[in-house]
């Protein structure tokens, strides 16, 4: 265990550095966005929805008492999509997504040998692979889970609207209540830290893979697991440390 | 030329080289020939700096190579091509991407002078006009011969081929020997070919290097090979019917 992580923050320093040739990393980079970014906006958009509609029934169901006023059904639903659902659910979604497919390419390209060919040119293969998947992660996922907290929210508004379960103005009044700008803040700090998990578990359980395609499988497999169970704990972790 | 000095190996107790000392000529093909697990794979995994040796040391051209960081490797590196046992062609490319891959890591080469280069190479294999093809859409004749392609494709010194017949049908292998001695020829290229296959020896053989159990058995060429008396030797050489009756 202790050893793991030393490997890991090994490949770590190795993969952070500065790329020696700018044109190439950029290069990566854009094919990263397009294969890691772009490809997951519709399942993120439709789950988003879902969630913020579940979200605004559940507890529409559970404080139907007429001491609490309507609009804490909106401000309840925005605190809950904006400080869990969004960042650490839609992470967690995006980890089985993104970390079966990092670890699995990065796996493919050990067992073939792809990755002695890189070395093999004297081409320093964790900064090459990892550090461009890294980056299009911190960059991209953040911007998904605004996408997210957004539909979720608008999700909860159609549930409203839909199932009459209050006035869509008591809901928008309760949206815009007690606001605290820290708590996008809390949002986006979990999203960085939850991003950089998944990109860098993935391929560190990818770049060690040894075997065949049998390794391969359960590399993915392992990327999903542990970078899910590291969000999980790092939510924990993160919430205490930073709302207490 | 390469030099091989005294390399050891094991992995864990198990010694997988014992002692290998030998010396790779320029502008030949130098065989290393062995059994499935005598060390081959390993000893040119040491040679191109991708596991380091438990002592011994490997010069290229009297420069050290085994043993240094990384950053001190680099000028011999850049005078290396590689030709992997599965050909390790980079499938998030097409062929063109996968040959000019090194021009780019080492050249400031314009976009077309790289061009002109990758075609004068893939060309040189025979597989002109395949440039767009993906690396699912080539056999494995046609892969290796991307792989060649790429690993010459920056006018290496030092070519390193790790079994580049296996799997095909004995005329493509012929193609492909044939296609790595006329290049070694060529260009005075240090070439080592890894091969457990008698049809190579007895077309490309001018060195070869018998290892067994991770020991250098025996040295010699093609024709002191079928009148050897190495017992180890002749059972691998006469392994197959075909040679049988040929003796
Ligand atoms: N990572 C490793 N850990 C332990 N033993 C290993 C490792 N890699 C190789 N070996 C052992 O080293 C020996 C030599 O392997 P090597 O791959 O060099 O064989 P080879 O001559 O290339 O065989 P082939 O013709 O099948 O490719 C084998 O017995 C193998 O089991
Ligand atoms: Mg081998």
């Amino acid at each position: 265990m202790l050893r793991k992580i030393g490997d890991y923050v090994i490949l770590m320093w190795q993969a952070l550095r500065r790329p020696p040739k700018f044109s190439v990393f950029m290069r990566q980079l854009v094919r990263e966005f397009y294969s890691l970014g772009v490809t997951s906006f519709l399942i993120v958009a439709i789950l988003s929805v879902f969630v913020g509609a579940v979200a605004a029934i559940l507890v529409a169901y559970n404080i139907d008492s007429p001491l609490i006023p309507d609009k804490m059904i909106g401000f309840v639903t925005r605190q809950m999509v904006i400080q869990e659902f969004s960042p650490t659910i839609i992470c967690i979604i995006l980890a089985g997504k993104l970390g079966s497919q990092i670890a699995s390419e990065i796996g493919t390209m050990r067992v073939t040998q792809q990755i002695d060919a890189l070395q093999v040119m004297g081409i320093n293969a964790a900064n090459y692979l990892i550090m461009p998947k890294i980056i299009a992660c911190l960059l991209f996922i953040p911007v998904l889970i605004v996408f997210s907290i957004f539909l979720g929210i608008y999700g909860g508004y159609v549930a409203c609207d839909v199932l009459s379960i209050i006035s869509t103005e008591d809901y928008v009044i309760g949206l815009r209540s007690w606001f605290d700008p820290w708590m996008l803040t809390f949002a986006m700090i979990k999203t960085l830290v939850f991003s950089f998990i998944i990109a860098s578990v993935s391929s560190y359980i990818g770049y060690n893979v040894e075997g065949g395609s049998v390794e391969v499988g359960r590399a993915s497999t392992n990327g999903v697991v542990y970078s899910s169970i590291l969000i999980i704990l790092f939510d924990l972790i993160l919430t205490q440390m930073l709302l207490s | 030329m390469i030099k091989v000095n005294n390399i050891y190996k094991s992995f864990g107790d198990k010694e997988v080289l014992h002692d290998i000392s030998v010396t790779f000529e320029q502008g030949k093909t130098n065989l290393v020939l062995g059994q499935s697990g005598s060390g081959k794979t390993i000893l040119m995994r040491i040679c191109t700096g991708l596991l380091e040796p438990n002592s011994g040391d490997v010069y290229f051209n009297d420069r050290r190579f085994s043993n240094l960081p990384e950053s001190k490797r680099r000028d011999i590196r850049r005078e290396m091509g590689v030709l992997f046992q599965g050909g390790a062609l980079f499938d998030s490319m097409n062929v063109e991407e996968n040959v000019m891959f090194p021009l780019n890591m080492f050249t400031r080469l314009s976009r077309g002078e790289k061009l002109d280069r990758v075609n004068f190479c893939l060309k040189r294999v025979n597989l002109e006009n395949s440039n767009k093809l993906r690396t699912n859409e080539l056999s494995g004749g046609m892969m290796k011969r991307v792989a060649i392609a790429r690993a010459i494709a920056n006018n290496p010194k030092y070519l390193f081929c790790d079994e580049p017949n296996s799997g095909l049908d004995p005329k493509t292998s012929e193609l492909i020997d044939a296609l790595i001695s006329e290049i070694t020829e060529e260009y005075n290229i240090t070439t080592i070919i890894n091969t457990h296959d008698m049809n190579s020896v007895m077309k490309i053989g001018q060195h070869i290097n018998f290892l067994y159990k991770g020991q250098l058995w025996w040295k010699g060429d093609k024709n002191s090979i079928l009148t050897t008396d190495n017992n180890e030797l002749r059972e691998f050489v006469f392994a197959t019917e075909l040679t049988r009756r040929l003796r």
